[in-house]
C-alpha cells in the first residue's frame, strides 16, 4: 500500500485475561488477532471504535506497553516495540505519548498543575534554562489553547475539566511527539468545552504533524475527527478503513446497527422503525465462528463455524463477513 | 382542576457548604403536561438533578429548598408530611436516579425485587404481585425468565430494564428518569429509550427525561428546557429549539455536537461555568456570551414568552428589543 515503513503496525495481536478457575484455566479474550497500521508518510488520526467490552482500550494499552500481549507483534518505525521498551524506553516513551480519559488522575492534588509540564521537561531534558523551559512551557499551553496565567500556580480543583485535559494535552506535546495515544479524552468533559478539545487535536496534527490513535465508543466524534477508523467487536475488528466511507456506508450487520442507533441531533430525523437486538449477553466461549454470529439478521450456517476474512470492498475499506464473499 | 401534571413555580433549591450557600436551583418554573416527554438539558452542575430531586422532595441535607411551589395533579407537595410523600411517590410519582441500575440488590432475585416494591406501596397478596411483576418484565422487553435471575446475570441495559420496570409497577403518572442511558452503549441506549418511549404511549404516563446528550433530547422529547447555571436559559418544543435555538447558550450546545453525515465545524465556548457561590451579576451566562451587551452586565434577564409556548431569558429577545 504504501512505501513509507508505517508508523505504528500491529500485527495479529492477541490479548487474553485469565479468568481464574483453580484446575482449568479460563480465559477472557479481549483482543484477538488484530491488524492493523497507521501510515509514516503524512500524519492522520485513526480512530479505534467499539462499545465497551470491545477491546479498544486494551489495543492502547498494549501500544503503550502498559501490558503486554498474549501473541503477536506491535512495529514502531518498524521496530518491535516491547525490544524497544527493554533496552530503549526512553525514545519510545518520548515518541509516544498519550492522554486518557480523567484529566484529574494525571495531576497529584497536592501539588500545582505546572509540575506536569515541568516533570517530563526534566525526564527528557528538553530544556537547557530556566528561560527554556519557560518558553516551552508556553508555546505548548499556547497550542491547545491556554494561557500561562490561567494554568501556572493554580492547582488541579482550580480548572474546569476541560482546562485539565487541556494541560495533559500540552504535557503529552512537549516532547514532540510523533504519536499521540487519546483515550477517550472528552467523554468526560462537558458538552459546549468538548468542541473546543476536538478542534485543538485536529490543529495538532497538522502543526505539530503529529498522528493521533483516537480510542473512542462515540461514532458521531469519530466521523469528525478521523482519517481512518478500526471497528471493533467483542475484540475482532469487523471493519476497517477510509472513516467517512465506513460510517456513512457501513457494509458490516453489527456496524449497520451500530450507526443507526446512534441519536441525531434533529428532531426532524427521529428514528423511524423499532429495533429488536436480543439483549442477552454473548456466551464467552462461542468464539469459533464469526463474533456476530447469534445476533446477526444475516447469519449463515458458515458464519457459525468459519471466522470471517477482511476484504477490502472498495477502496481502503475493508469488511470481515461471510455475507459479502458469498 | 388544573391541565398540567407538574407544576413548579419559583423553586429555589440551595446547599449548605462551610464556605457559603450554593443556589444550584435559582428560580425555576416549569409545567409538565400530560402524556409528554419533558426534557431537561443542561452540563453538569447546571442544578438539573438537583431540580428533580427537590421537586419530588428528595433532596437531603445539606440540600434544601429554599422556596417555591410543586403542585403535583392540584396537590401542594411542600405541604406533605412523610406519609403523604409516600402515598403519592411510586404509586403517582416514580424516581429513577442517575446510576440506579448499580443499586440492585445483588442478593435478591430480580423478580423478588420487583415485588418487594409493589409491596412497600400496596397492600396486595403476594401472588397478585409477582403475577404484576411477570408483566412488567415483559412490558419493558425482558424475557421472563429474568424473574429468576440475580444482578450479576444481567447486562448493564438489562438491568436499567429492571429499574424501568420496576418504577411503572404502580401505573405513576409521572415519571422522572435521571441520565438513564448515560454509561450504555448506543444500541442498548436506543433499546431503552424505545421502551421509554413505549411506555408513555400505553400507560399515557409522563416522562421528565434528564440528560446532558442534546442529541438523546432531539430523539425522544416533546418538550424541552436548557438550564444554565441553576436557571431556566430556553424553554419550548424540542423541534422550535433545535430549529431556531434562541438563548445563545442552547445555540452553542446545539452547534458543539458533530453530526454524521455533515461537514461543519463545531464550536465550543471558552471559558467555565460559573460558581454557583458566587453567580456573576446580570445574566449568569454574561462573561461567556458572544453576544454580550452592556445591559447583560448589569440586569438579569427574566423568562419572556417570545412565541406560542416558547420561553426565553435573554436580552436579545424580549418585548424591550424586539
Amino acid at each position: 500500500m504504501n512505501e513509507a515503513t508505517p508508523l505504528l503496525e500491529v500485527k495479529n495481536l492477541t490479548k487474553k485475561f485469565p479468568l481464574g478457575g483453580l484446575l482449568r484455566k479460563r480465559y477472557l479474550t479481549a483482543v484477538e488477532n488484530v491488524s492493523f497500521q497507521i501510515v509514516g508518510d503524512k500524519p492522520n488520526i485513526t480512530t479505534l471504535a467499539g462499545e465497551s467490552g470491545s477491546g479498544k482500550t486494551t489495543i492502547s494499552r498494549l501500544i503503550l506497553g502498559l501490558i503486554s500481549p498474549t501473541s503477536g507483534e506491535i512495529l514502531y518505525k518498524g521496530r518491535n516495540v516491547l525490544e524497544m521498551l527493554k533496552h530503549d524506553s526512553l525514545t519510545y516513551r518520548k515518541e509516544v505519548q498519550a492522554v486518557f480519559q480523567n484529566p484529574f488522575e494525571s495531576f497529584n492534588p497536592f501539588y500545582t498543575v505546572d509540575r506536569l509540564l515541568r516533570v517530563p521537561i526534566k525526564k527528557f531534558k528538553l530544556a537547557n534554562s530556566k528561560s527554556d523551559e519557560q518558553r516551552l512551557i508556553e508555546e505548548v499551553l499556547d497550542a491547545v489553547g491556554l494561557t500561562s496565567e490561567r494554568v501556572i500556580g493554580k492547582y488541579p480543583h482550580q480548572l474546569s475539566g476541560g482546562e485539565a485535559q487541556r494541560v495533559t494535552i500540552a504535557r503529552a506535546l512537549l516532547p514532540r511527539p510523533s504519536l499521540l495515544v487519546a483515550d477517550e479524552p472528552v467523554s468526560m468533559v462537558d458538552m459546549s468545552l468538548r468542541a473546543g478539545i476536538l478542534n485543538v487535536l485536529l490543529d495538532l496534527k497538522k502543526k505539530y504533524n503529529m498522528s493521533i490513535l483516537f480510542v473512542t465508543h462515540d461514532l458521531s466524534v469519530a466521523y469528525y475527527l478521523s482519517d481512518n477508523i478500526i471497528m471493533l467487536n467483542r475484540g475482532r475488528i469487523v471493519e476497517k478503513g477510509d472513516a467517512k466511507r465506513v460510517i456513512t456506508n457501513p457494509i458490516h450487520p453489527y456496524v449497520k446497527t451500530l450507526i443507526k442507533s446512534i441519536p441525531m441531533p434533529n428532531p426532524k430525523r427521529r428514528w423511524r422503525e423499532t429495533i429488536s437486538l436480543d439483549n442477552l449477553e454473548e456466551k464467552e466461549e462461542a468464539r469459533q465462528g464469526c463474533i456476530f454470529f447469534e445476533r446477526c439478521p444475516l447469519s449463515m450456517e458458515r458464519c457459525r463455524k468459519e471466522i470471517p476474512e477482511m476484504v477490502e470492498v472498495e477502496q481502503n475499506h475493508w469488511v470481515a463477513c461471510h455475507s459479502i464473499t458469498k | 382542576m388544573s391541565e398540567q401534571l407538574l407544576e413548579i413555580k419559583d423553586l429555589k433549591a440551595y446547599y449548605r457548604t462551610p464556605v457559603g450557600v450554593v443556589k444550584a436551583v435559582d428560580g425555576v418554573s416549569l409545567a409538565v403536561e400530560r402524556e409528554e416527554i419533558f426534557g431537561i438539558a443542561g452540563e453538569s452542575g447546571c442544578g438539573k438533578s438537583t431540580l428533580a430531586k427537590a421537586a419530588l422532595r428528595l433532596l437531603k441535607p445539606p440540600g434544601y429548598i429554599h422556596e417555591g411551589n410543586i403542585l403535583f395533579e392540584g396537590t401542594d407537595l411542600m405541604r406533605l408530611d412523610r406519609e403523604g410523600l409516600r402515598k403519592i411517590r411510586w404509586r403517582k410519582i416514580s424516581y429513577i436516579p442517575q446510576s440506579s441500575m448499580n443499586s440492585l440488590n445483588p442478593v435478591m432475585r430480580i423478580g423478588d425485587q420487583i415485588v418487594d416494591a409493589i409491596l412497600a406501596h400496596e397492600n396486595w397478596p403476594r401472588d397478585k404481585a409477582e403475577e404484576r411483576a411477570r408483566k412488567l418484565v415483559k412490558l419493558v422487553g425482558l424475557p421472563e425468565r429474568c424473574i429468576k435471575m440475580y444482578p450479576h446475570e444481567l447486562s448493564g441495559g438489562m438491568k436499567q430494564r429492571v429499574i424501568i420496570a420496576s418504577s411503572i409497577a404502580l401505573n405513576p403518572r409521572l415519571i422522572v428518569a435521571d441520565e438513564p442511558t448515560t454509561a450504555l452503549d448506543v444500541v442498548v441506549q436506543r433499546g431503552i429509550l424505545q421502551t421509554l418511549y413505549e411506555i408513555k404511549n400505553s400507560l399515557g404516563a409522563s416522562i421528565v427525561l434528564i440528560t446532558h446528550d442534546m442529541a438523546v433530547h432531539a430523539e425522544i422529547d416533546d418538550r424541552l428546557m436548557v438550564m444554565y447555571a441553576g436557571k431556566v436559559a430556553e424553554l419550548g418544543s424540542v423541534y422550535d429549539i433545535f430549529e431556531d435555538p434562541l438563548h445563545p447558550y442552547s445555540d452553542i450546545l446545539m452547534s458543539a455536537i458533530p453530526a454524521i453525515g455533515e461537514k461543519k465545524e463545531i464550536k465550543g465556548i471558552s471559558g467555565r461555568p460559573p460558581s454557583l457561590l458566587n453567580p456573576p451579576k446580570g445574566c449568569r451566562f454574561h462573561p461567556r456570551c458572544p453576544h454580550v451587551m452592556e445591559i447583560c452586565r448589569r440586569e438579569e434577564p427574566l423568562l419572556k414568552e417570545v412565541g406560542p409556548g416558547r420561553f426565553v431569558a435573554c436580552h436579545l429577545h424580549g418585548s424591550d428589543s424586539r
